[in-house]
């Protein structure tokens, strides 16, 4: 399955890219964050929410869709 | 010719609508990037009653964003700079500055003036205060915050939507994310996120157009993408403000050092031997942890078996990827169990780590 990630805000400066596509074949969002970890060890140590096909979800929840979007909080005003 | 003629006769404000602004109370807290388009449009719109709340001074660097200022302005406060502006743009509406900081001692008499509350803050612990102090008075918040050149716009806390903790349940760890005086920030880009803001207060008052309750506006000022992503309402994150209430006031906040989740990388525990390790996934998820003394509390039950908890030992809280775990913690903390952990690595991790060691 492929699947499209998009990344905000600081989270771009860890991954040098706002959106990449890749092939996954987990099942869970949790596993999917464990592959990105790997790929990018300083976002574990990030905060951020996970949302999928537009909606927040938990970690837990089944990968349905096809697009992932990592959404860090901004303080900046 | 009417100040506001321009607005009456539209037929989704008209004089109705005007009086309506008319009577609207709005407090905005920062008069920073965000808060001087906020103010600029709320008071050009005829908003009756505006309050400002900013303990800051003018400083140079502000004057490449913050448009309410001259060079005159340099030095003064920022709640009390704008008030003069903005008593120039309109002389018929009524002004407070309160050139101060919003603290849990002032925040809870001060929103309560107010019909709805705007976020222009540029730091966490403000952020976060603003939104309890909001949930608290049941009062809506238009909130915006940015960051280089993206931003980031909702309502909350409005006709029973979710609140910011819906979105992001805890502060971040100080000084992970930094702000626009360490990074810098287009300039405009306040501008364009910051009207946006007083869009979304002028249709509260109004009660026309779609408000952005229930979702976050996320915009990226180089590329012209946005997304709008749907926020879920937590009930118990809600409840858990609600209940800090009565002692709200007796809050501290260190603005130099916010209180911070404590995390642990599991290396670093396994050899602790007085530690109670805590599994708050779901009881069916996979995989179990093999080798270690384990006890499983799901995140969902954690407040209600606080005694299953052993106060002598250090808590070492995990679950599939480090997330609910930090939630978990902070739960704890605000139920003041001490020595609690998060550890950085999820389920699986876990026993990877305790395979090689």
């Amino acid at each position: 399955m492929y699947i499209t990630i998009k990344y905000f805000g600081q989270l771009t400066e860890i991954t040098n890219l706002e959106e990449e596509t890749l092939e996954f074949d987990g099942m869970y969002v949790y596993e999917l964050l464990e592959t990105l970890y790997r790929k990018y060890s300083t976002l574990r140590t990030k905060d951020f929410q996970v949302a999928q096909n537009k909606e927040l979800v938990d970690e837990n929840t089944k990968i349905t869709g096809q697009e992932i979007a990592l959404l860090p909080p901004f303080s900046g005003g | 010719m009417s100040r506001y003629n321009r607005h009456i006769v539209l037929s989704e404000i008209g004089q109705n609508g005007q009086d309506k602004l008319s009577s609207a109370k709005v407090l905005v807290v920062g008069a920073g990037g965000l808060g001087c388009p906020v103010l600029q449009y709320l008071a050009a719109a005829g908003v009756g009653t505006i309050g400002i709340i900013d303990f800051d001074v003018v400083e140079l660097s502000n004057l490449q964003r913050q448009v309410l200022f001259g060079t005159s302005s340099l030095g003064k406060n920022k709640a009390k700079a704008a008030k003069e502006r903005l008593k120039d743009l309109n002389d018929s509406i009524n002004i407070t500055a309160y050139a101060e900081r919003l603290t849990p001692q002032n925040a809870i008499s001060l929103f309560q003036n107010y019909d709805i509350i705007v976020d222009g803050s540029d730091n966490f612990e403000t952020r976060y205060l603003v939104n309890d102090a909001s949930i608290i008075t049941n009062k809506p918040l238009v909130f915006a915050a940015i960051y280089k050149f993206e931003g980031q716009v909702s309502v909350f806390n409005y006709n029973n939507g979710p609140s910011y903790r819906c979105l992001f349940p805890n502060p971040p760890k100080q000084g992970s994310i930094p702000n626009c005086s360490d990074i810098g920030v287009l300039g405009v880009l306040p501008g364009i996120i910051g009207s946006m803001q007083a869009n979304e207060v002028l249709k509260i008052i109004l009660g026309i157009g779609d408000v952005l309750s229930g979702e976050i506006f996320c915009y990226n000022a180089l590329t012209l993408q946005n997304s709008v992503i749907k926020i879920n309402k937590s009930e118990e994150t809600i409840q858990s403000v609600l209940k800090t209430k009565n002692n709200f006031n007796k809050t501290k906040i260190d603005f130099n050092c916010v209180s911070q989740i404590k995390v642990a990388s599991i290396e670093d525990l396994w050899s602790e031997k007085n530690i109670q390790f805590i599994d708050v996934r779901e009881l069916d998820e996979k995989p179990k942890i093999e080798g270690l003394e384990v006890i499983h509390i799901p995140l969902g039950q954690l407040e209600n078996r606080l005694h299953h908890l052993d106060s002598t030992k250090t808590k070492a809280l995990f679950c599939q990827s480090g997330i609910r775990s930090k939630r978990a913690v902070l739960l704890l903390q605000q139920h003041d169990v001490q020595n609690c952990f998060s550890i950085i690595e999820g389920a699986s991790e876990i026993n990877n780590k305790m395979l090689s060691k």
